[in-house]
């Protein structure tokens, strides 16, 4: 199977859903000509045209709102919005009106866009451009949330986004822009709401997310060589969450860790552990869950402090040995 | 009815739409004293000429984003006054199955994308809908309400300039009705008219008379006429009054009454009344008999949205989700 990377994965299932779909559309502050803030729509203004690529002012809540009001009236609108961060400034748009247009007027409208934003800390760019902010949407029913940590998985997810007829917020992180995994050449959309297993193993569950999947996976891979066979779970959509599937790998191995960049309280690993802490597989448990999250800081501008204010390869292999030990 | 011509019978059906929302706001504020609507509501009595005059240079599928003051916006836009009563006594038949009461009251299917709880938060949505307008090329309009405290919003700047730079098909109606809930427009902006600021985005300004039905519709003809043929946006300001408060909990301390009945001199009903009858179209008994018409379609409408059920909280979480 063909290689690309998670920025191209991103790509092709825009290039994909323009082509198929003429209600879908791109707005976003400098995705034409200047190809994004980190390149992803490159290419896409030349063979679509300004119209269906849409450069925007620097204007969060009116552009947010456009891609609401033109989903309400028939287009599939794909919003991007150039960092997480900014997501700040679009936040009544999103909670008050997207979230709840449907269900305040009784079922009668639908609001199928999607919102794609670069998320996450290790560029450098310290603490207004670093934000990990999914915990807030997924506080919001009407909203679904996702955030792949493949180029399969951010191929397959975003089809099924924008074909779905909610609101999504499609979280991509910059760090795995640039990694590369095998990408079929007409992937299907993976479903909304379904996690997968990354890697099996019988001792302990490590449940990831986003940029912290890839640094579970080699901590697995370490762990290995030590006798310890660690299951990889990728929730992939954090809202609908797929329990079950979390449920059932936490009840098999009797351990878990939960791992994620944003900060630790009250992050999505927060509700990951209480999930499995209220389930049947709380009887199953040979220790206390362990939540590896961010440091309660914002993100610091110098490399290491960066790195050290949210888990590493390091902090998981060390996280897992505690559970182990327990 | 003795309506000589094609415009005056066209103002006999604006007074007739005048009046179904007054009927309307009056009925809704004696059902609230009664403590039969439940929450609050934001009364646009006195407003009656703007929602009648804009929507009425508006076709069927044309659109309208509406505020928390949009009782008017929504029967003028041609919703059901016995759903709209259904949906004021939080029954399940009603515009929104009892889920959005007076202040999220839409009539999606007619054109209204829905009253709104923001302040402001209907400008935004309405570039989209321009733009999905103007990318379907349906010939569509989008008339975006707002009051004079969203003109201080950020999302007003935002959103007109917007819609200007891509020469959208909307026209953002202000409803100056004085006061942004205590405080007065003339405190809150150094600009005397709302509408200057539409030399700001590069798109028409005007302001007109509010509280009169004729000045509100040749302005808004005109606006809506520019935008279905691709000049882009205007800003048109009416200048208006809201006879009551803000909303139920206003004990109006930041006006005197004086004020308020100089404004009732002015009401848009009795003006439009006093006008047809002058022109000989239609004169006082007349005119009485369409307000008892009036009332009596929300009497109708009361008796129907009475017998009508509740919803099951069994249905709690439908339509969360499409």
């Amino acid at each position: 199977m063909r290689v690309v990377t998670y920025a191209e994965a991103v790509r092709e299932a825009l290039r994909q859903a323009l082509a198929d779909d003429e209600r879908v559309f791109l707005l976003g502050e400098d995705i034409g000509v200047y190809g994004g803030a980190f390149g992803v729509t490159d290419g896409l203004l030349a063979e679509f045209g300004p119209e269906r690529v849409r450069d925007t002012p620097i204007s969060e809540a009116a552009i947010t709102g456009c891609a609401i009001g033109a989903a309400v009236t028939g287009m599939r609108p794909v919003l991007e919005i150039q960092f997480m961060d900014f997501m700040t400034l679009a936040m009544e748009q999103l909670v008050l009106q997207a979230a709840k247009m449907r269900y305040m007027f009784g079922g009668t409208a639908r609001v199928p866009m999607v919102l794609r934003t670069p998320a996450g800390s290790g560029t450098g760019a310290a603490a207004q451009h670093s934000e990990s902010l999914e915990a807030w949407f997924v506080h919001v029913p009407g909203l679904k949330v996702v955030a792949p940590s493949s180029p399969a998985d951010a191929r397959g997810l975003l089809l099924a986004s924008i074909r779905d007829d909610n609101p999504v917020i499609f979280v991509e992180h910059k760090l795995l822009y640039r990694t590369r995994g095998e990408v079929p050449e007409v992937p299907a959309p993976i479903p909304l709401g379904t996690a997968e297993v990354k890697r099996a193993g019988d001792d302990v569950t490590v449940i990831a997310t986003s940029v912290m999947v890839p640094r579970a996976l080699a901590a697995a891979e370490r762990l290995a060589a030590e006798g310890v066979a660690v299951e990889v779970v990728d929730p992939r959509t954090l809202r609908p969450l797929d329990t079950e599937t979390l449920v059932a790998s936490a009840r098999k191995t009797g351990r878990v860790v939960v791992v994620y960049e944003a900060v630790k309280t009250l992050g999505i690993g927060a509700e990951i552990a209480a999930r499995i802490a209220e389930s049947e597989a709380f009887y199953h448990l040979h220790a206390p869950i362990v939540r590896l999250g961010g440091q309660e800081v914002p993100i610091p501008y110098n490399r290491r402090l960066e790195a050290a204010a949210v888990p590493q390869e390091d902090d998981i292999v060390a996280a897992v040995r505690q559970v182990m030990a327990a | 009815m003795k309506a000589t011509s094609p415009d005056l019978a066209r103002l006999v059906g604006m007074l007739r739409t005048m009046l179904l929302i007054r009927a309307f706001e009056e009925k809704a504020d004696e059902l609230f004293a009664l403590g039969r609507i439940h929450g609050t509501m934001h009364l646009s009595l006195g407003q009656e000429a703007v929602a009648v005059g804009v929507c009425a240079a508006l076709r069927p599928d044309d659109y309208i984003l509406s505020t928390h003051r949009g009782h008017g916006h929504c029967l003028a836009k041609g919703a059901e006054p016995h759903l709209m009563m259904a949906e004021f006594l939080g029954k399940e038949t009603g515009y929104c199955r009892g889920r959005g009461g007076s202040m999220h009251i839409a009539d999606v299917r007619g054109g209204n994308l829905g009253a709104n709880g923001i302040v402001a938060g209907g400008l935004p949505i309405a570039t989209g809908v321009g733009l999905s307008i103007q990318m379907r090329r349906t010939g569509q309009v989008c008339v975006a309400f707002f009051g004079d405290g969203a003109a201080n919003e950020g999302a007003f700047h935002e959103s007109l300039n917007l819609a200007a730079i891509w020469t959208l098909p909307v026209v953002f109606v202000c409803e100056n009705n004085q006061y942004a809930m205590s405080m007065p427009a003339r405190r809150a902006m150094r600009v005397e008219r709302v509408s200057d600021r539409a030399a700001a985005y590069g798109m028409p300004g005007l302001t007109v008379d509010g509280m009169d039905v004729l000045a509100v519709h040749e302005a808004a003809a005109s606006a809506v006429e520019r935008a279905r043929a691709g000049g882009g946006p205007t800003l048109l300001e009416c200048v208006t009054y809201r006879y009551k408060g803000h909303s139920k909990s206003d004990r109006q301390r930041y006006r005197g009454r004086d004020e308020v009945e100089a404004w009732r001199a002015r009401d848009p009903i009795a003006r439009l009344r006093a006008r047809l009858a002058d022109a000989g179209a239609l004169d006082e008994a007349e005119a009485d008999r369409l307000a008892a018409e009036a009332a009596a379609v929300i009497e109708d409408a009361l008796r129907f949205a009475e017998a009508q059920p509740e919803p099951d909280p069994a249905a709690l979480l439908e339509d969360v989700y499409a």
